[in-house]
This record gives C-alpha cells, sequence and structure tokens, in this order.
C-alpha cells in the first residue's frame, strides 16, 4: 500500500512516499508566507518525481507547524509522534531521538516498542534551533551547507556565553572585529547549540542509542558539538531532514 | 466624592455589560455568581460612602479579623485574576514597565501597581485602600508590591510574616506566628479605631471553616466519572471562598452549588460531554486563555477534573480549629500548599492524582509565579516515579498574554493527548 506524508515545517515544507515499509522517495521545498499551498506543492512535487497519481496514495498523514493546514491529509499527527515513527523504522533499537528543527529542537524518549514515553520542547526562544545557524551564517558570510565542514578545523573553539540569538549575533560580529578565527566562532556556535539542547535533554535523561533527526542533522559540527556535551555516540538519520514526512508515511499506513 | 461615585456607575454598568462572562461558564444559575460579586465590589467601591474602611490584602492572609471589625477586604490577586481575563494583562504590565518595573517581575504586581495610577482594568481599579494587609505565605514578592502600594497610598502596612515550612512546623514557627495574630489585631484596633470584637470573630472563624468545608464538598464532587465539574469551573466558582471567605455567602452559594454538582452526577453530566481521559492541573489558571484551553483538552475528550490551585483554599483545614480560630489560625497560615517544601507538594499532588484518579498531570511553568513554579521538574520527576503517569509543562503566565504561544502550546499539548491516549489504549 503506498502511503503519503507531508511535515510543513517553519523554514521548509517536506513529503515523503513509502510503500510497504519501504521509502520510495522524498521531496523539500521552502515553505513560504503560504503554508497551504507549500503542501500542495510539495505533495504534487514528490508525486510527479517518482510518476505516481494521486489516486495510487492510500492514506495521508499530516505533521509539522502547519499540519492543519493540510486540508486533503486523511490524519494529523504532531511531529513528536511522527519524528519517533521515522526514526524507529530506520533503527529498531533507537531509544531516544534528539531532533533539531527550523523554529525548535526537542528531545524525545522511545520505549521497546517505538512508542513515545516522553518529550521536551524548546521554550519561546530561537537559540539552539536552525534559525539561529541561519542568522549566524548571514553574519559570518558563509553557506550553511558549509558551517560543518569548516567548524571541524577548528582547534580553539571562540566562547559564545550569550544565550539569546539576538546577542549572540552581536557577539558572534565583535568576535570577527576581534579577528577570531572563522573556524572558530563557527565551532563556538555549535557547542552553544550542543549545550542549550543537553541541557534540556538532561531534563529527560536521554538513553542510548541517540539519533539525531531534523535539517540540523546534516550539520557534522553540531552532532560532533553535541557527541561531545552528551558523552553519547550519535547516530545520525541518514533521512535526517524528511525524517518527520517519513515517519507521518509510516503513522499513516497503520491507519 | 463626585468621582467616587461615578466610578461607582461606571462599573455597575461594566458589569452589566457583561465582562464576567469571559470567565467560561456552562451551568445554569449564573446570574447568582456574578450578584455576590456584583453587590461585593459595588460595596467595596462605595465604602467611602457608606463609612466602610477598605483594607488590601494578600490571598493566603487572615481575612477573618478584618470581617469581624466589618472591614470590607479586597484582594488584588483576584483583580489581578479579572484583568487576566479580560486580557487586559498585557498592556497594564507594560505600563508597569514603562514605570521601571522588570518583566521578571509578577504580571499580579506588575498590573495592580499601574493600575492604581490610571484606575484602569476591567472595573476602572480597586478601591483605594484604607489599610493593607500582606502575608508572606504565597510570596515574597508580596512584601515589596504590599509596600510600594502603602507608599503611594500612604496607608499602613501590616505584614504577617510565615516562616517556611521545609520539613516541618515547628512550635517555635508556632509560637512567632501566633505572636503576630496579636499585633494583627493591635494593627486593626489601632487603624479602626475601636476595640477588636473577640466574639464576632468566633462567629466569623466558624463560617470561615464551615465555607472551606463547603468548597472541598463541591471540588469532592469531581471524582466522579464523568466528572461534573471541570478545574475550569473550579477556577470561576472559586471567587467567592477568595473574596467573601468568612461570610454567610459563600455557605449559601457553595450549598447551592455542591447540590448542583450532585444533581449532574445523578443525572450522568460530565464537564466535557464524552470524557475519556482525566488530568490534574498545577499552578494559576491562564487566565487570559482558559476558554481556549478548556476546549483545546475538551477537543481531546480529556477533562481536567482537579487542580492544586483552587484546592489551596481548602488545603489548610486539617489544622483549622473551628472553636479556637486564632491558635489555629497561625498553624493553618503557615502550612498551605506554597509555603511548604517540595516533599511534601509532591505528596499532596500524588494524593490528588489518587484521589480523582487522573490519567496525567499538566503542569503551567508560570513565568510569574516563582514559588510555585519552582520545584515543578522535581515534583514532575516524583510523580512520574510513584505514578508512572504522563506530565506535560507548559510555559505561560498567569495575566500576561505576551507570555502566551499558541502554537507552540498547541502542539505541546496535542502531542501530550497522542501520548496519553497511546498509554490508555494499552491497558
Amino acid at each position: 500500500m503506498l502511503t503519503a506524508g507531508i511535515d510543513i515545517g517553519s523554514i521548509t515544507a517536506k513529503a515523503a512516499i513509502v510503500e510497504d515499509g519501504k521509502i520510495l522517495g522524498t521531496k523539500v521545498i521552502f515553505t513560504g508566507y503560504n503554508a497551504e499551498a507549500a503542501g500542495k506543492s510539495v505533495y504534487e512535487d514528490v508525486l510527479r518525481e517518482n510518476a505516481l497519481y494521486k489516486s495510487a496514495i492510500k492514506k495521508i498523514v499530516s505533521t509539522g507547524y502547519g499540519r492543519n493546514s493540510v486540508k486533503f491529509a486523511d490524519k494529523t499527527f504532531t511531529e513528536i509522534m511522527c519524528h519517533a515513527a521515522g526514526a524507529y523504522h530506520l533503527d529498531k533499537k533507537v531509544r531516544s531521538i534528539i531532533d533539531i528543527g527550523g523554529q525548535d529542537s526537542k528531545a524525545i524518549i522511545l520505549d521497546g516498542d517505538g512508542k513515545v514515553k516522553n518529550f521536551v520542547m524548546n521554550d519561546k526562544c530561537a537559540a539552539g534551533t536552525g534559525r539561529f545557524l541561519e542568522v549566524m551564517a548571514r553574519a559570518l558570510e558563509v553557506d550553511l551547507d558549509e558551517f560543518g565542514a569548516i567548524s571541524l578545523k577548528s582547534k580553539k573553539p571562540s566562547k559564545i556565553s550569550s544565550l539569546c540569538t539576538v546577542f549572540a549575533e552581536s557577539e558572534v560580529i565583535s568576535l570577527i572585529a576581534k579577528g577570531e578565527k572563522r573556524q572558530d566562532i563557527i565551532a563556538g556556535i555549535h557547542e552553544s547549540i550542543a549545550a542549550r539542547v543537553a541541557s534540556m535533554s538532561a531534563r529527560l535523561g536521554l538513553s542510548e542509542p541517540v539519533m539525531i533527526t531534523g535539517g540540523v542533522a546534516r550539520n557534522s559540527g553540531v552532532v560532533k558539538a553535541l557527541e561531545k556535551k552528551l558523552s553519547m555516540k550519535i547516530e545520525v538519520s541518514p533521512y535526517a531532514q524528511v525524517n518527520g514526512a517519513i515517519g507521518a508515511a509510516f503513522l499513516a499506513a497503520s491507519l | 466624592m463626585k468621582k467616587a461615585i461615578s466610578e461607582f456607575f461606571k462599573m455597575v454598568l461594566i458589569l452589566l455589560a457583561g465582562k464576567f462572562k469571559k470567565f467560561t461558564m456552562r451551568f445554569k444559575k449564573t446570574k447568582t455568581m456574578k450578584d455576590y460579586m456584583m453587590v461585593y465590589y459595588s460595596q467595596a467601591k462605595s465604602a467611602r460612602l457608606t463609612g466602610k474602611k477598605v483594607a488590601w490584602i494578600t490571598s493566603g492572609g487572615p481575612v477573618e479579623p478584618l470581617i469581624a471589625m466589618d472591614v470590607i477586604p479586597v484582594y488584588p490577586e483576584n483583580h489581578g485574576a479579572m484583568i487576566g481575563a479580560s486580557k487586559m494583562g498585557g498592556h497594564l504590565c507594560e505600563l508597569a514597565e514603562n514605570m521601571g518595573y522588570s518583566a521578571d517581575l509578577c504580571s499580579y504586581a506588575r498590573s495592580d501597581i499601574s493600575c492604581a495610577t490610571i484606575n484602569g482594568g476591567p472595573i476602572g481599579g480597586l478601591p483605594r485602600p484604607d489599610m493593607l494587609v500582606c502575608c508572606n505565605n504565597i510570596c515574597g514578592t508580596v512584601l515589596k508590591w504590599y509596600e510600594i502600594q502603602a507608599r503611594y497610598f500612604n496607608v499602613p502596612l501590616f505584614i504577617l510574616d510565615t516562616p517556611f515550612c521545609h520539613t516541618e512546623y515547628t512550635e517555635e514557627m508556632g509560637r512567632y506566628v501566633r505572636a503576630q495574630f496579636d499585633e494583627y489585631i493591635v494593627f486593626l484596633e489601632k487603624a479602626c479605631g475601636r476595640k477588636f470584637d473577640f466574639d464576632k470573630l468566633k462567629e466569623v472563624g466558624h463560617l470561615s471553616h464551615q465555607g472551606q468545608l463547603l468548597w472541598q464538598a463541591v471540588l469532592d464532587t469531581a471524582t466522579h466519572k464523568p466528572s461534573p465539574m471541570s478545574a475550569f469551573d473550579a477556577f470561576y466558582h472559586l471567587a467567592l471562598i477568595v473574596t467573601l471567605r468568612g461570610t454567610q455567602d459563600v455557605l449559601d452559594y457553595y450549598t447551592w452549588l455542591a447540590g448542583y454538582m450532585k444533581d449532574r452526577i445523578a443525572r450522568g453530566i460530565g464537564a466535557v460531554p464524552n470524557e475519556k481521559y482525566r488530568l490534574l492541573w498545577d499552578n494559576i489558571p491562564i487566565w487570559h486563555r482558559t476558554r481556549w484551553l478548556s476546549e483545546k483538552f475538551a477537543s481531546h475528550n480529556a477533562c481536567l477534573v482537579a487542580d492544586t490551585y483552587t484546592t489551596a483554599w481548602c488545603g489548610a483545614l486539617k489544622y483549622i480549629d473551628e472553636n479556637n480560630f486564632i491558635d489555629s489560625a497561625a498553624e493553618a497560615h503557615a502550612r498551605i500548599y506554597l509555603n511548604i517544601g517540595v516533599d511534601q507538594m509532591a505528596k499532596m499532588v500524588i494524593e490528588m492524582i489518587d484521589k480523582y484518579d487522573v490519567d496525567g498531570f499538566v503542569l503551567h511553568s508560570n513565568r510569574s509565579c516563582k514559588p510555585y513554579s519552582f520545584g515543578q521538574l522535581d515534583i514532575q520527576k516524583i510523580v512520574e516515579r510513584e505514578r508512572g503517569i504522563p506530565c506535560l509543562m507548559l510555559e505561560a503566565d498567569m495575566t500576561d498574554e505576551r507570555s502566551f504561544s499558541e502554537s507552540q502550546i498547541s502542539t505541546r499539548i496535542d502531542a501530550y493527548m497522542e501520548i496519553i491516549k497511546e498509554r490508555k489504549n494499552k491497558k
């Protein structure tokens, strides 16, 4: 049976098609201003790229902040459930998930059956999220995709002490003015995110194996900083950014 | 004088205009509650015309001696709740911030301080006080808050200091607090210019005790499945035990209300039409969002059947000796929920979890109320360990609507209810 999952995030909209436990295809586009239109177009894109008709899809689940604007979905689930379902499908041993998305970060604890035992999300603050990295990339004039590789060159990460995205940006600008190396500043930014996410996760008490999902998981610098901070090995989901959409598609199969 | 009269009529008009509808209410006979509150605030606002004295008092303070002396007690915290429910908190807090107060200060304090300077809010401000009575059993903020208001209105302030009961209530604590009740009586005699009426206090103490027993009886009806009332109803009906404790009105109203709830039980009517999940609420309500939250939980067939907040107005009953009000009042005021250690708070929460047989525990981490919100994470962990039920922490503020993020709270509640449903269906 073919099912689809659509995850409308604050920055990107993701879609995934699965068939009998296998991932057929995924697609990512920018959400932009209109979440409803983004949901429609990402769904149409993923169908077209996989040469499928709408009628072939039996069930659709939507998730993410814009989950209620996907009018053609059969059911909505929160991204907590979907990330859990996506990660559990990839690796049945996973017990904890760290998801860092565009405007929030969360930690999820799973039981042995892949059901959510507990979760925690960041408070009304962008520090420790993808948006924080975007702001910093702009200040440093570096393409965000290069952040991970650049930061791994650092031997002496800078200290970013501010807990607020806006103040941290001023701090970064003053570090640039002081002539600190770009790689050190970027590594410092990653450590700052890791500290934030680690202390939030500590509230729950993570148990291994831990998997990281969400767009920020693609940044190897953040993953490395988090591993150091948590003293745990972290498995990066090969479908990091589309993990929520994949989970939604799997949940749709069980409707 | 002219100003007082025009203010009075303005308030009556506002009340008639149905500002009180903001409190969610599904039960019939809502007039009664509105009537009581309208008469209460009208009398307080016209005290200057009738020659009565007005005292502002903290919610956990001993109000009975005031009533015995025919002083009208007014509660800035109850006013704060009204400001919150009228969605006027954000604006008043902003005004206080313009005056130089920190945004981290309690939103009741901020809105009360700024409201006093402009006679704003849903009832055109509280009546001017003749004296202030502050008991620090609920928090430390009230000390500075009441000092500020005492200076602003240039009126005497009485502070009743209740030591924090970390693990126990000692004899020394008892003597220390009891001695202050004598000072309180001397303060009232001076402020009112006449001898204290101990006979009247006996009568008021008895009424206060009866009122608390009846309030407990009302809340107890929620043990029934489906619950005839939700915590949101309790938030509404609470107003009388807060403002009119120690009067016959409280007895009349809660006798009716307890009977009304029992009738709903007999007819099988639940507060949430299809109650499947029962939850316990912790902390002061998010006053500006009670309706939204009530509907949000109801959409998941979940009823918040009880809460630690409204229970506080009958939580110290076991320490009260109705025949010896003044001696037992010291202990009853020192050992309230917000003035005890986290272990004891967790014990009370667990007792409520068992009593109301709930499936989950929802904690409002209230940016304003530090004593209520510190320790919540420990209480949550104790509950998870002892009872294994899912807990949810929501970050918001009781009165300042600027601290509420709808989509974030919405996602948290939806995800939490997904867990609750999965757990319950597994059983």
